[in-house]
């Protein structure tokens, strides 16, 4: 089972970050269930095969101040693949800060051997920040360019991107799922 | 929290409001802008100036703001009108109908961030024949007013959107890539009633307009 972590204080943004990516798992046959972050739970974490953190709006930040809820990230020992505020999470749970920039819409970023993505691709952006993960020595980071995309954890199966997947890469989610014939 | 809702008369806008309304949002205005440009590359056109009418359906305040329509500088007319929406009403946050475009999301959520609002899209990603169903699932009333792609012609418009519509667009979406929910611009609707509304509109009139593959209905409500 794939848990799908909800990490939007608005309702009303389930259907932008989090309904798109249930879609993407139902299509392709996948269990999952979903889970807003606050309600994570030991119980949750040991049904999950993998787990995938959402992303949300560039306003919707409220995760930041109850970032705590996240503190299984560091001793989990299951695949978690993190979108935009889900890598954000990941990075500050590894002593990572935000930094500021806003990208919003299409951008071409070139990527290297990550979950299928191997040049360069169009990526959609929402985001005002993002995590410098260079300066985490746990994380290597897999595309080029000033701002990580897409970083995974040395010796975890960690992975976070910056870009939003369920627009154009939607395949990147389905080889996180299907890593090790899930 | 308040919204304000770019609102075109047509179902996505509409449904979306539906959906905020659902969870519980105020929605406290609809935000029309009337392109004079008919291609406009952000806003639906046709039959907008019955938005009026399906705004009063409603019960939600209109604020109606014109533009011009060219590329780009339209922008800067949608920035006003919330602008406007925003010290009028006190909205917090917009919703839009966007399902697939990313050239209207982008500039919506850029104009929303600058101006320190939220941004709702509840049908980002959806899947159209999704959206369909959940029209007829939900009692909306909608009917085709604008047909614009090969092999949809003249004799679409005035079709409802229903299980009859679902089975004669499948396989024009099979063979010719017809867009289900018309999210390419294959075809423009208008709502005519919604459980929201607290009297649905009937087509009194209508005048058919085509030239060459555009065809488009004007119709006249009450």
């Amino acid at each position: 089972m794939i848990l799908v972590v909800n990490v939007c204080f608005e309702k009303l943004h389930y259907f932008e970050f989090v309904k798109p990516i249930e879609d993407i798992l139902r299509n392709r046959g996948l269990e999952y269930s979903t889970i807003h972050y606050t309600q994570v739970s030991e119980k949750y974490l040991a049904s999950a095969d993998r787990i995938i953190i959402c992303g949300t709006s560039l306003k919707d930040d409220d995760f930041l101040n109850k970032i705590e809820k996240f503190s299984w990230i560091n001793n989990i020992n299951k695949p978690v693949l993190g979108i935009c505020a889900g890598m954000h999470v990941i990075g500050l749970h590894f002593g990572g800060e935000l930094e500021k920039e806003t990208e919003i819409g299409f951008y071409e970023e070139s990527f290297q051997s990550f979950l299928g993505l191997n040049d360069n691709e169009q990526v959609y952006h929402l985001h005002n920040n993002y995590i410098d993960f260079f300066h985490l020595k746990e994380f290597e980071v897999f595309s080029k360019g000033r701002i990580p995309q897409a970083v995974k954890h040395r010796d975890k199966e960690l992975y976070g991107i910056l870009f939003h997947p369920e627009v154009r890469q939607k395949s990147l989610i389905l080889n996180f799922c299907s890593k090790n014939n899930l | 929290m308040n919204l304000g809702a770019l609102f075109s008369g047509g179902k996505d806008s509409t449904f979306a409001i539906y959906l905020a309304k659902e969870c519980g949002y105020d929605v406290s205005c609809l935000i029309s802008i009337i392109s004079k440009n008919p291609y406009s590359y952000m806003f639906h056109t046709p039959s907008i100036s019955k938005v009026e009418q399906q705004a009063t359906a409603l019960g939600i305040p209109l604020l109606v703001h014109e533009t011009k329509g060219e590329e780009e500088k339209e922008l800067l007319d949608l920035e006003e009108a919330i602008k406007k929406a925003k010290a009028q009403y006190g909205i917090e946050g917009i919703i839009t109908g966007a399902i697939e475009s990313t050239y209207q999301a982008s500039r919506i959520q850029k104009i929303c961030n600058a101006l320190d609002i939220e941004c709702f899209n509840p049908l980002w990603q959806k899947d159209q024949f999704e959206l369909l169903e959940d029209l007829i699932q939900n009692k909306f009333e909608v009917v085709i007013i604008a047909a614009a792609a090969y092999p949809l012609d003249a004799s679409w418009l005035g079709k409802k959107m229903d299980l009859e519509f679902i089975k004669q667009i499948k396989p024009l979406h099979e063979k010719y890539r017809i867009n289900p929910a018309g999210e390419g611009g294959e075809f423009e609707t208008f709502v005519l009633d919604c459980p929201m509304f607290k009297k649905g509109l009937k087509i009194l009139n209508t005048r058919i307009v085509s030239i060459e593959n555009n065809h488009s209905m004007e119709v006249t409500v009450g």
